[in-house]
């Protein structure tokens, strides 16, 4: 800032230089703030209404039980053990790319009342929308996975491999979270419409199916099986059951055989490529 | 550029995929006016407000609003402005307060500071004692207020209000224009677009009316109004079949072709000695035994001048 001398600075003048050389640590700590004040929003949503989450969680309990209980006994486990210890992992990565569709839901809302554009007329971080986005719904999968474990514990599931492997699984699953995030912005900056979700479900459903979560990708026809092999969930539930020390389906395939490579390998090449689009699409809104 | 101009406009161009929806629009609004912008639906309206409000980044032309470039300086623009669209842009879930509080701080006041501002606005905007409710329980009306509201946590030079009536019941609308009303008092500079003429007249000095685009016609509403001629002689007959013989009294009398409106049996035509015209239409309808329910003499509505500038077939009743 060299712009003390002039004694008789044009409010102009102050005001473009206070736009265009504020200072980069100031900058970076108002998208930070701002990016708190938005998580803070989503955590105040909770507070009003619990009953959601109270919901949300109980979903998740109910396929704990329906699989674990109901179909559960129809499903051989690999070396006999106990089906819901082999579940559990699985529906720790489905309740993850669950969390797409509440990322979905969240985004497309606020474009759609006009929060989106409220928010880009002001001086605020364009960066913080999305901070806060992602902060928020990590934090709110971070709980619904602590739920989730709370309810494995409860039916019978146990980690086997101690502390460090214990939370390198959970790691790994969180990272899954993390790049269906942008997975999710990337949709919803792109489609714009709350009521394409249901289209979005139609698409997660068979994502979620079409993996190692229930049954065996040996056990499915060929080319079927391959592409369950490579879906990104079942690399992290490979992972998580490995890391675990929760029985798995094992495999011959270099993927099956690479599990927790691939479960860091996935997450990253799905941020690298969405990361990048959702922040595009962002920019793209103003065209 | 002048400086008392707090929108300054010239040349602006936007064209999506399919059509141009601004083709060299200009503007001009004196700081401390509010200045209408009306047209019908997908005259370009929303995206001139989306440009002046940093959203949109026009093809060409140039753009300043409260003296600074939208397209190079838009940072700065936006600590200047405040923006209503055509939703209410808040949060459903939090409540009223909450709302405001988060706003403010994401226009980077103190903690306290936010929480002082949004008390002041919720009794401004009659809102103190729902503040704690969430929004999702308002009226349409309350939602706008508080929308207003929010879009006047930075006391901004120049505010947009994008049709901020549409959707509103009569009284929210009067709710709505009380607000901004008791702004314009206090000097702030409104940019507001509306299809409803009655918005237009009731709260701006002067009007644009946008048509494709671009302007088509512009002054105060007055001035609009007398485009089209000056008053106006309505007679509302009693029996449908008299419809037709009272036109043609009128039209013998009248500057121009009346115009008859058979729902409303009515037959309303241009005038220029009003009370003379008047006197002469009474004493021929009565000679020639033509019961009459209502004889006016009237400005011509905006609704009328509006028409006859964006060639719009007539297809509201009134």
């Amino acid at each position: 800032m060299s712009g003390s001398r002039e004694a008789t600075v044009l409010t102009t003048t102050v005001d473009e230089r206070r736009a265009t050389e504020r200072p980069q640590a100031q900058q970076l700590k108002w998208a930070l703030a701002d990016g708190w004040t938005i998580t803070l929003r989503d955590l105040k949503h909770w507070a009003a209404q619990p009953w959601q989450i109270v919901f949300g969680l109980l979903f998740s309990v109910m396929l704990v039980l329906m699989f674990g209980y109901l179909f559960g006994g129809a499903i051989e486990v690999p070396g006999g053990g106990n089906y819901r210890e082999f579940l559990l992992p699985g529906m720790f990565a489905l309740t993850m790319l669950f969390g797409l569709e509440a990322t979905y839901t969240a985004v497309t809302t606020d474009a759609d009342r006009g929060v989106t554009d409220r928010f880009r007329a002001m001086p605020m971080a364009g960066s913080a929308v999305v901070m806060g986005r992602a902060s928020a719904d990590m934090l709110n999968s971070m709980l619904t996975l602590a739920a989730m474990v709370a309810c494995g514990l409860a039916v019978g599931w146990r980690w086997h491999e101690g502390v460090g492997a214990t939370l390198a699984a959970f790691g790994l699953l969180l990272l899954l979270r993390f790049a269906l995030l942008w997975l999710g912005i990337w949709l919803a900056l792109v489609l714009r419409s709350p009521e394409a979700l249901m289209a979005l479900q139609i698409l997660v459903w068979p994502l979620g199916f079409l993996s190692n979560v229930y049954v065996a990708p040996q056990t499915m026809p060929g080319w079927l099986g391959t592409l369950a092999e490579w879906n990104p969930l079942s690399a992290t539930v490979a992972a998580a059951r490995e890391l675990f020390g929760n029985p798995g389906w094992g495999g011959d395939s270099w993927v099956a055989q690479h599990s927790i490579l691939m479960a860091f390998l996935w997450p990253a090449v799905l941020t690298a490529v969405f990361f990048p689009l959702s922040v595009r699409a962002y920019r793209r809104l103003s065209r | 550029m002048a400086s008392d101009l707090a929108v300054h406009v010239t040349g602006l161009r936007k064209r999506y995929r399919d059509k141009p929806a601004l083709d060299g629009f200009d503007l001009d609004v004196p700081a401390g006016t509010v200045h209408g912008l009306l047209g019908p639906n997908g005259a370009g309206k929303t995206t001139a407000v989306r440009v002046l409000a940093t959203l949109l980044r026009a093809d060409g032309g140039k753009a300043f609003v409260a003296g600074y470039d939208v397209a190079r300086q838009p940072a700065v623009v936006r600590e200047r402005i405040g923006l209503v669209g055509q939703h209410a842009a808040v949060d459903e879930v939090l409540g009223g307060r909450d709302n405001l509080v988060m706003f403010g701080r994401l226009f980077h006041l103190g903690k306290r500071e936010a929480g002082r501002r949004a008390d002041h606005l919720l009794e401004r905007f009659g809102l103190a004692d729902a503040g704690g409710k969430p929004v999702k329980q308002y009226s349409g009306g309350m939602r706008r207020r508080l929308d207003l509201a929010a879009s006047l946590i930075l006391r901004p030079a120049v505010l947009f209000l994008d049709e901020p009536t549409s959707g509103l019941d009569p009284r929210g609308r009067n709710e709505v224009w009380a607000a901004v009303r008791a702004l314009v008092a206090d000097g702030t500079t409104v940019l507001l677009t509306t299809q409803y003429l009655d918005e237009a007249d009731q709260l701006a000095s002067r009007i644009s009316v946008l048509d494709h685009g671009r302007v088509v016609a512009g002054g105060t509403p007055d001035e609009l109004k007398s485009r089209i001629g000056g008053d106006r002689i309505d007679v509302i007959v009693r029996a449908d079949a008299d419809l037709v013989a009272a036109a043609a009294v009128v039209k013998g009398i009248a500057e121009g072709e009346p115009e008859i409106d058979p729902d409303n049996r009515r037959v309303s035509a241009p005038v220029r000695d009003r009370v003379a015209a008047l006197t002469e239409v009474v004493r021929v309808l009565d000679t020639r035994g033509i019961a009459v329910e209502d004889i006016a003499l009237r400005r011509p509505t905006l609704d009328e001048v509006f028409l006859r500038l964006t060639e719009v077939p007539d297809e509201r009743e009134s």
